[in-house]
């Protein structure tokens, strides 16, 4: 095992858990760190500093909501003055012109909005608040200026219908790039999985639509978006691979391959308040426990995919199987798959909602302390 | 999409090169990096706004004049498109 431990290529860094959205579907994990234990703007630069001198490219500061921070400025200063790329994953909400000015003058590269659908009510019903005309307001302070554009939609079981609606909406903004992300299910998705959960045909129609799109919008909009993996004949490649290529930073200092590892038991994190980030990086039990392929059992150790999905996810393992060392679950070669498959019968068996719902049982994201 | 010979490809908002003195060079944009070799960040550097294609061409062709003059136009424009398809570039 004495392969070199690769540079990490982008550090996610969860500024706070803090957010105005209450998002059914949330990555964050359903225990938030509270605001008293969020990083200082002191840490961070450090941390970036760090980050930059490890061989991280980007920083991509999410949340909650990244602008609920109000040194993000001087945060955003830091990470470019240490050359990193600086994009920002935002709700939008909190925006206004004078704080876009702010953030572009310290060196904020590209701006990433999300939205819940094409229409206010998508928002109300998924993200607790009408958010949408918000949004839509920033977008227009954001083309004033000359900074990259991507739009997010997360689409779902009851949103997927409207992904036209979302296309025409897209196309009247003219963004440099679009994701259609499919909901993965963990944190507060996985405890609405029935409800997000979409049909065979519904995800057979939406792969159509996006292929088209793609194509049709070539040279224009570039267009990304990927299978939803319970649908999958093999899974992603889950963050590039354990400790590859990402590392997140929690808004408390805990450096984690991915946004969910938190769940996994009997794994201690490192926390950048005690440890440098190169030793997290490349010596942590943490970090090396899912490292190539020495944890690897069968089907994965001697099947060919093994270094292009990396045996898929160990969360999504974790969560389906309760074991985070098998082969993950949405994997046609695991023998664990009859788990997905059950899943998706109940799923497929039942009618396709309306779209949006009238009666979804929702459990929506909280705030921290 | 074949680039027009007149049109002046520039990097599009939240393109960039890296800095010099951290090599490798790479092409930074959304959410990737492209790393650049020789030819490739030849080209990238004079995506400027200032440059037509044809005078990107005509630069390289001296630049690496043992190479086929016809392939090397073909293998600019090829790239060229290639960024365009990652929305790296506008032609101005």
């Amino acid at each position: 095992m004495s392969e070199p431990v690769p540079s990490p290529l982008a550090l996610i860094a969860e500024l706070t858990h803090r957010c105005p959205l209450h998002c059914v579907y949330c990555s964050n994990p359903v225990s938030l760190a509270a605001r008293d234990r969020e990083l200082s703007t002191e840490t961070w630069r450090r941390v970036l500093g760090e980050a930059a001198e490890l061989g991280v490219l980007q920083a991509d500061f999410t949340g909650g909501e990244p602008l609920a921070r109000p040194d993000l400025a001087e945060i955003i200063r830091a990470a470019r003055g240490a050359g990193l790329y600086v994009n920002l994953i935002t709700s939008g909400m909190p925006l206004d012109e004078k704080r876009l000015g702010d953030l572009v003058e310290a060196g904020l590269d590209h701006i990433q909005i999300s939205f819940q659908g094409a229409r206010e009510e998508s928002s109300i019903e998924f993200a607790g608040t009408p958010a949408q005309a918000r949004k839509l307001r920033a977008i227009e302070w954001i083309k004033q200026r000359r900074l990259a554009l991507t739009l997010n939609f997360v689409i779902h079981r009851k949103n997927v219908d409207q992904l036209e609606e979302m296309l025409a909406l897209t196309e009247q903004i003219g963004p440099g790039r679009v994701e259609f992300a499919h909901v993965q299910y963990y944190g507060w998705a996985f405890a609405n999985k029935k409800e997000l959960l979409p049909t065979r045909a519904q995800v057979e129609r939406s792969l159509e639509i996006l292929k088209g799109a793609e194509e049709r919008l070539r040279g224009k909009i570039k267009v990304e978006y990927v299978v939803p993996d319970y649908y999958a004949k093999y899974p992603k490649p889950c963050m590039g691979g354990w400790g590859r290529k990402l590392m997140l930073i929690t808004p408390a200092g805990d450096v984690l391959p991915c946004h969910a590892a938190g769940i996994l038991p009997g794994v201690a994190f490192e926390n950048v308040g005690t440890q440098p980030l190169r030793k997290i990086w490349e010596e942590s039990a943490a970090f090396q426990k899912f490292r190539g392929e020495g944890w690897m059992g069968e089907p994965c150790r001697s099947c060919d995919r093994r270094e292009r999905d990396f045996g898929g996810c160990r969360c999504q393992a974790f969560l389906l199987a309760n074991d985070a060392a098998v082969t993950d679950p949405v994997c046609s070669l695991s023998p664990q798959r009859g788990i997905v498959d059950e899943i998706l019968k109940d799923v497929n068996g039942a009618p396709a909602a309306e779209s949006p719902s009238t009666k979804a049982d929702w459990i929506y994201r909280s705030n921290p302390a | 999409m074949i680039p027009e010979m007149s049109s002046h490809p520039r990097l599009a908002a939240g393109c960039r090169l890296n800095e010099k003195n951290k090599p490798p060079r790479m092409l930074l944009m959304p959410e990737r990096a492209l790393r650049l070799n020789g030819p490739s960040l030849e080209i990238v550097e004079r995506c400027d706004g200032a440059h037509t294609v044809g005078q990107i061409i005509s630069e390289l062709q001296q630049l690496y004049s043992k190479a086929e003059p016809g392939k090397v136009e073909q293998d600019i424009l090829g790239y060229l498109d290639l960024l365009n398809t990652q929305r790296a570039l506008d032609f101005e």
